[in-house]
């Protein structure tokens, strides 16, 4: 990896990289950065919370979507085929604003909705994403992992099955683990795709990371610096994802 | 080599596809409905006060325009880009806005007000807005007031991309508190959803933030445009035409010096 | 029920006309951004394959890149870049500034999003092609463009048709991000009539409905055009 870089042609090319971002340093305005800096973090643990929690809730679901539509009646497998369908078929930004403001304009018909226990939650703007995020990483998921259950060898669980081993047992020790080495790879993928989802919640009054560098060029009137700032931002975090499951990968036992 | 040379034809094709007749102006307006400023029909037509305001600018300063819908949070960056050449988008005048672009005289005033629900008995200072939730519009004077003054009382600013989502939150208990321009809520509270809430009352006045009134936004240097537009407002306003549109609008006035 | 009927109907004072109106941009969109980013999908993969280790360097960054920012963050990147700088053409061709209409310029931002998404199928589609049959061709002496028209892009088309439908299909829902920009598409269309109507629900609703058969008929359509693509192969390569 390092011994890749040391090429003189990609030094040639760390060296303008280096000047670019030198240039960038010195020429551009980024007097306003101290002052947001707290503002910046703040926005990038709601970036990374978001992220974190709508994946691992997200896979929750799409172990059950997979193996509905792999192995499941057809009164299973229908729901979750056209589950998948409908959040794949149709805008992210949509299902947000569907969720938040489409849901946000029944409440006043149904009174007994903001006496509930739940109003103070219904309030908030971050149980919608959360909920949209999920669903979507699910739908998608779902898919994956539909593939990943069909391609585990049948002989695998018939041997198990002969030695008698419990239904939900074979499903955990040897049906999940292998679907989820399976889809290892696409998650990855995935997840860098659910972390380019994650601005889109800034449109329904969520504070993440984008809508900081919205709120800085709105207060500043300063447009190229805090993109440039956000666009590296999740290029550093992305390429965490990517070493993280490279990481994950590695670990696991062979197959 | 080859690959300069399609870049190079598709650039030249998007020039082309947009080339413009010459010598219009193009008047930007936020493309998010903002009622009776601003608002689109089913048609698609725009209307209300400030677009029938400024089709009578146009028509005194003898200029051919062209109503431009963009989006309000990027107004400014297309208005420097020159995707547009005027800003009529119910804009305050404010210093930091002045510092990237140019106004014309103002062509309304108005106060900002807090909107709550009906009963509540808030008071439009930071006092009654200890510990509630208050929702304003992004890029506006009065997200900008909300943040010096009420950050410290308000458990929370929420941030709208639009007037009307705002509204929509507080119609549906999300948010306890609005704070915007007087006349778009005096609009709101006589909807039908309007119909939950009440004008509690007027901020105090902070005029580095809240402005100098509205006017419509110019690049820096076209002092030529600036000068026919200002001569408009002034003609506009004398001979009748300001206050007979203003008439079919508000029942108030809207103009203060 | 009858309500909402009358919003969706399509004379005013129903919205429906607005939807379908929107629906055409975001189509319109879509496949011209399609368009461009296959384009520029084909020169990336070519790069990559054959480009000298400089071009293959630079088309990394720019797949990387393209493929780690989120789109809304690209897209007012390039929206307001791509306007600066054909300005700055124009300004130095002599001409004043140029006005770019929302359709081109959406179709310039979302085509080189496409384009990075593109280089990396088309990539993967040409290396699927058993190199026996590119080196037969040249070993007959066929010319390169030949080549490329005849054998080439004929043999990978079938490879790259399932990436391809996903692109498009990514293509069709990232116009809906243009909303946010201000661009009158489906969405924007949808959002203005749901804030003048107060029917949110369900004009968002109506929207996505509307969306879902953009990517069913889209489904059916490139299952036609893969079974056509993979005329005369054989079978076994099923779906990847």
């Amino acid at each position: 990896m390092i011994r890749a870089m040391l090429i003189p042609r990609r030094l040639i090319m760390l060296g303008l990289f280096a000047a670019f971002v030198l240039w960038c340093a010195l020429a551009l305005d980024w007097s306003w950065l101290p002052r947001y800096t707290p503002l910046a973090l703040s926005g990038l643990w709601v970036t990374i919370w978001l992220l974190v929690v709508t994946i691992v809730l997200g896979f929750a679901l799409a172990v059950p979507l997979g193996l509905a539509q792999a192995i499941g009646p057809w009164y299973l497998a229908a729901p979750a085929r056209a589950f998948c369908t409908v959040i794949r078929g149709t805008p992210l930004l949509l299902q947000i604003w569907l969720l938040y403001f489409g849901l946000g304009s029944l409440f006043p018909q149904f009174p007994w909705i903001r006496e509930s226990e739940l109003w103070p939650y219904l309030r908030q703007a971050w149980p919608y994403a959360v909920l949209s995020l999920t669903l979507s990483y699910a739908g998608y998921e779902g898919e994956v992992m539909r593939g990943a259950f069909a391609s585990v060898q049948k002989g695998q669980i018939e041997a198990a099955r002969a030695f008698g081993m419990p239904r939900f047992k074979i499903f955990r020790r040897i049906w999940l683990p292998q679907a989820f080495r399976q889809a290892l790879p696409t998650l990855g993928g995935e997840t860098i795709l659910q972390l380019k989802a994650t601005p889109l919640v800034a449109t329904i009054t969520i504070v993440e990371l984008y809508a900081v560098a919205a709120r800085v060029r709105q207060d500043t009137f300063i447009i190229y610096e805090p993109l440039l700032l956000l666009a590296l931002a999740y290029l550093v975090i992305a390429g965490l994802i990517t070493l993280g499951f490279r990481w994950i990968e590695q670990r696991g036992p062979r197959q | 080599m080859k690959m300069n040379m399609i870049m190079a034809t598709a650039t030249a094709a998007l020039l082309t596809a947009g080339a413009a007749a010459a010598e219009t102006v193009k008047i930007g307006i936020a493309s998010e409905p903002y009622p009776p400023f601003a608002a689109p029909d089913s048609a698609g037509n725009w209307s209300g006060w400030e677009v029938e305001i400024a089709n009578a600018l146009c028509e005194a300063a003898d200029l051919e325009c062209e109503i431009t819908p963009t989006g309000w949070d990027g107004i400014i960056p297309s208005l420097l880009g020159e995707q547009i050449d005027v800003i009529m988008a119910s804009m305050s005048i404010t210093e930091d806005r002045a510092e990237k672009i140019a106004f014309t005289d103002h062509y309304y005033k108005t106060p900002a007000v807090i909107v709550a629900p009906k009963g509540s008995d808030m008071t439009p200072n930071a006092e009654g807005l200890d510990g509630k939730i208050l929702g304003v519009q992004a890029s506006t004077t009065h997200q900008a007031y909300a943040q010096k003054h009420f950050e410290d009382a308000a458990s929370e600013i929420r941030v709208y991309q639009t007037q009307d989502e705002a509204n929509q939150d507080l119609y549906s208990g999300r948010i306890d508190a609005v704070q915007a321009d007087s006349i778009a809520m005096a609009d709101f509270v006589n909807s039908d959803i309007g119909d939950c809430c009440e004008i509690v009352g007027n901020v105090p006045d902070d005029e580095s933030i809240l402005g100098k009134g509205v006017g419509a936004g110019l690049r820096k240097g076209e002092d030529e445009l600036r000068e026919k537009l200002n001569a408009a407002i002034a003609e506009i306003r004398e001979n009748g035409t300001y206050d007979e549109i203003t008439d079919k609008y508000f029942s108030t006035t809207i103009y203060s010096e | 029920m009858e309500q909402t009927l009358e919003l969706l109907s399509l004379s005013p004072p129903g919205w429906g006309a607005n939807l379908l109106r929107g629906l055409a941009a975001s189509i319109q969109i879509a496949l011209g951004a399609f368009g461009f980013g296959l384009i520029i999908g084909f020169f990336g993969a070519m790069g990559k394959l054959y480009g000298s280790p400089w071009v293959r360097d630079l088309l990394e960054v720019y797949t990387t890149v393209v493929r780690a920012v989120p789109e809304l963050v690209l897209i007012l990147i390039l929206y307001f870049v791509g306007t600066d700088i054909i300005n700055q053409i124009a300004a130095a061709m002599g001409r004043g500034p140029v006005e770019i209409s929302g359709i081109a310029a959406g179709i310039w931002v979302l085509g080189v999003v496409q384009g990075a998404y593109a280089t990396e199928i088309l990539r993967g589609a040409i290396k699927a092609v058993p190199p026996g049959q590119i080196e037969a061709a040249r070993a007959f002496g066929m010319p390169r463009g030949l080549l490329a028209r005849r054998v080439t892009i004929p043999a990978m088309t079938a490879f790259a048709i399932p990436g391809l439908a996903n692109l498009w299909l990514i293509a069709t829902k990232d116009t809906a991000l243009l909303a946010v920009v201000g661009f009158s598409e489906l969405t924007l269309e949808t959002r203005q009539a749901a804030q003048s109507t107060r029917a949110y629900f369900t004009f968002f609703l109506a929207a996505g409905f509307l969306y879902l058969m953009v990517t069913l008929l889209s489904g059916v359509l490139f299952g036609r055009i893969e079974k056509w693509a993979r005329r005369g192969q054989p079978s076994h390569r099923g779906t990847s």
